[in-house]
C-alpha cells in the first residue's frame, strides 16, 4: 500500500512535519524568553508539571506569553499565506499584501474603526476588511490596463498606494490628541503584545477556513502560473477562482491588521525561502507557509522581546529590517 | 467533424473581430489557419478554445455545442497551446507536464502512479525525456516549447490547438516542431489546428488551409487552392513570388523586395 502513495502526499507529510517541528521550536523559545529572569529550566519544569509550582511564572506564560506566541503564529501563517496567493495571481514573485500596499488600506479601516469607538471584533475588522478590497480593487483596476500589466508598474503603482496610506494614516493621527495615540501608534507598527485567548479564539475561527480555502484551490494556483488562457482549457474556472482567492486574502490581512497592525514582508520572506527549500508547487507551499510563516513571526517576536534592553519592540520593526534588504536583493536578482 | 463553426461573430467593445464565420475542420486534419497581422487569427483561436465567448453564432466541437461541454470534459476533449510566454516560477519540465492530467483529477491533482507514465510518454514522444528533471526557465525556446506540447498530449485530447508554436524559432526547431505535429496526427489520430504566420510551413504541411483578412474567411482549401498569389496579394498588399516548391507537389511563396521588382518582370 505504502509503494502506491502518490508522491505529492509523501512529500506533504514530509514537509509538514518538518516545519511543525521548527514551529513548536519557536514556540518553546517564544515561551521561555522574555522580560522576566525565570529562565529556560523553570519553563521547562513548569510546562512538564514537574518541581516547585510558582503561580507567577504560570501566569507569565499562559495568559502572556501563550496567547501572544499563538497570535504570531497565526499572523506569521496568514501574512505568508497571503504574499503566497499574490504572488501566484500577479505572476510577480515580488508581490506581497504590505508592499502592495493592501495592509496600508486595511490599516486605514481599522483606524477609522477604531476612531469610532468599534470593538476590535466585528468592528474594526469589518472596517479594516473594507479596508483592503477597496485598496485591492484600486490596485486592480491600474494594473489592468494593457500598458502597466509589466511587473515593475506594479510594485510602483503599490508603493503609491502605500505613500497615500501613509498619509492618510498620519492625518488621521494627527487629529487624535487624546491617549489613544501611543496605543494606535504602537498597534501600527506590528505589535502582539495585546491580545487574550478570547481575541485569539475569534482570529483563529476566521482565518483557519481561509486556509483551508486557500488549499482547496493550491492546485488551480500552479496551473494558473502557466497562464490564465491555459489554466482555463485545463479546466479552472479562472474568474471564479482568482476572485475567492483575492477576497479570502484580502479578508485574511486585514483580519490580522486589525489585531496586530502592519508587519511587513513576512509574506515575501517565508514563500521566498520555502520556495527554495521545497519547489514551486503550491499544494506543498500552502501548508509549509502557514507554519514556516508562523514559525518566522514566532522568531521574529522573540528577537522583539530579546533585543531590546529594557522594555520591547514591535515584531513589525524586526520584519522590515530582514524583509526589506531582501526584498531589493530579489529586485535587482529579477531585473537581468 | 472536429470543429464547426457556423455565422460566428466576435466583437472587441464594438469593433467587429471576426465577422460571419463558417467552416468545418474534419476529423484527423491538419487544419492551419493564416493570415496578415490583426486579420482575427489569434481571436478565433480563443473563441474556438472556449476562452473568449462569441455574441452569436454556433460552435460544435465533436458534433456537441460549446455549451454542453463542463471544463473538463472541454479540457479532455481539447488542448491549447498558447503563444509563446515566460513562466517566472521554478516549476520541473515533468511537473509542467503533469498539471495536463489534472481534467482527469480532483480537486488537488493529486496524480497516481499512472500519470506520471503518461506524463512519461508524452515527454518521450516530444523528444524531451532527458529535460524532465530540469528547470522550465532554464531551457531554450525550442524545448519549452516541446514541453508544452507534451503538457498538451498528457491532456490526451482529440483536438490540439496551437497558436503560432513556431515564432521565435530557428529554422531547424520550426521544422522539428512541424514533423512532431505531422506525427501527432499519424499516430495519435489528433486533429491539429494552428494558427502560423509561415505560409511556407503551411503549404508543406497542412491538409486544409484557412485565409483570414480583417476577420473575414477568404479562402478556404487545400494549399493550392488558397495560395495563389492572387489571393495572397489581396490579403497581404504586398508583391509575391509563387512557384512550385523544388521539394514537391506544393506551393512556394516568396515575398518580393522593393529592388528586386525589376527581376520579377523579367521572369
Amino acid at each position: 500500500m505504502n509503494t502506491e502513495k502518490p508522491v505529492l502526499i509523501k512529500r506533504l507529510w514530509v514537509v509538514s512535519f518538518s516545519l511543525m517541528l521548527v514551529l513548536l521550536t519557536a514556540m518553546f523559545l517564544g515561551l521561555s524568553l522574555g522580560s522576566s529572569q525565570s529562565g529556560m529550566k523553570a519553563v521547562i519544569q513548569n510546562l512538564l508539571g514537574i518541581g516547585p509550582h510558582d503561580p507567577m511564572l504560570d501566569t507569565i506564560i499562559w495568559k502572556i506569553r501563550f496567547p501572544r506566541i499563538l497570535l504570531a503564529t497565526l499572523v506569521g501563517g496568514t501574512l505568508s499565506l497571503g504574499g503566497l496567493v499574490f504572488q501566484a495571481l500577479l505572476k510577480n514573485p515580488l508581490a506581497e499584501p504590505y508592499i502592495l500596499g493592501i495592509s496600508g488600506g486595511s490599516a486605514i479601516g481599522a483606524i477609522i474603526g477604531i476612531l469610532i469607538g468599534f470593538a476590535k471584533f466585528p468592528g474594526v475588522s469589518l472596517t479594516a476588511f473594507s479596508g483592503s478590497i477597496g485598496t485591492l480593487l484600486l490596485i486592480l483596476v491600474m494594473s489592468s490596463g494593457q500598458t502597466i500589466l509589466k511587473k515593475d508598474a506594479l510594485l510602483l503603482s503599490g508603493v503609491m498606494v502605500n505613500a497615500f496610506c501613509g498619509a492618510v494614516i498620519m492625518f488621521l493621527l494627527s487629529l487624535t490628541q487624546d491617549a489613544r495615540l501611543h496605543n494606535i501608534i504602537f498597534w501600527l507598527m506590528g505589535d502582539l503584545s495585546m491580545v487574550d485567548m478570547l481575541q485569539v479564539g475569534i482570529l483563529a475561527a476566521m482565518l483557519l477556513p481561509c486556509f483551508f480555502l486557500v488549499f482547496w484551490f493550491s492546485n488551480s494556483m500552479n496551473l494558473l502560473l502557466m497562464g490564465k488562457e491555459m489554466a482555463q482549457t485545463m479546466g479552472v474556472n479562472v474568474k471564479a477562482v482568482t476572485v475567492t482567492l483575492l477576497v479570502a486574502t484580502s479578508f485574511m490581512v486585514s483580519a490580522t491588521v486589525s489585531y496586530c497592525g502592519l508587519v511587513g514582508f513576512v509574506g515575501l520572506v517565508v514563500p521566498h525561502l520555502l520556495r527554495l527549500l521545497f519547489g514551486p508547487d503550491h499544494r506543498v507551499l500552502v501548508p509549509a507557509c502557514v507554519l514556516g510563516g508562523g514559525a518566522y513571526l514566532v522568531f521574529c517576536d522573540v528577537l522583539a522581546r530579546a533585543l531590546p534592553e529594557q522594555g520591547e519592540m514591535p515584531a513589525g520593526v524586526i520584519t522590515a529590517m530582514i524583509g526589506a534588504p531582501l526584498f531589493i536583493y530579489l529586485l535587482k536578482r529579477t531585473r537581468r | 467533424m472536429a470543429i464547426d463553426v457556423k455565422n460566428l461573430n466576435y466583437y472587441y467593445g464594438d469593433i467587429p473581430a471576426l465577422k460571419d464565420l463558417s467552416f468545418s475542420v474534419t476529423k484527423g486534419d491538419f487544419f492551419i489557419i493564416i493570415g496578415p497581422n490583426g486579420s482575427g487569427k489569434t481571436t478565433l483561436m480563443k473563441v474556438m478554445a472556449g476562452i473568449l465567448k462569441p455574441k452569436n453564432g454556433r460552435l460544435k466541437i465533436l458534433n456537441r455545442t460549446l455549451e454542453n461541454y463542463t471544463r473538463k470534459d472541454l479540457a479532455q476533449t481539447m488542448a491549447f497551446v498558447p503563444q509563446m510566454m515566460r513562466v517566472d516560477f521554478p516549476f520541473s519540465v515533468i511537473e509542467v507536464v503533469l498539471m495536463g492530467r489534472s481534467p482527469y483529477l480532483g480537486m488537488l491533482g493529486v496524480e497516481q502512479e499512472k500519470d506520471l507514465k503518461i506524463a512519461e510518454q508524452a515527454l518521450t514522444f516530444t523528444g524531451v525525456e532527458h529535460l524532465a528533471h530540469r528547470k522550465l526557465d532554464q531551457l531554450s525556446g525550442g524545448e519549452q516549447q516541446r514541453v508544452f506540447i507534451a503538457r498538451a498530449i498528457c491532456q490526451e485530447p482529440e483536438i490540439i490547438l496551437l497558436d503560432e508554436p513556431t515564432a521565435s524559432l530557428d529554422l531547424a526547431h520550426q521544422t522539428r516542431l512541424m514533423d512532431l505535429m505531422e506525427k501527432l496526427k499519424k499516430e495519435k489520430g489528433i486533429t491539429v489546428v494552428m494558427v502560423s504566420h509561415d505560409v511556407n510551413l503551411a503549404a508543406m504541411y497542412c491538409d486544409r488551409l484557412l485565409l483570414l483578412n480583417q476577420g473575414e474567411m477568404m479562402c478556404l482549401g487545400h494549399p493550392d487552392e488558397v495560395l495563389t498569389f492572387q489571393t495572397l496579394e489581396a490579403a497581404y498588399g504586398c508583391t509575391l513570388l509563387v512557384d512550385e516548391s523544388p521539394l514537391g507537389n506544393f506551393p512556394r511563396i516568396t515575398p518580393v523586395p522593393h529592388k528586386y521588382l525589376d527581376h520579377l518582370q523579367k521572369i
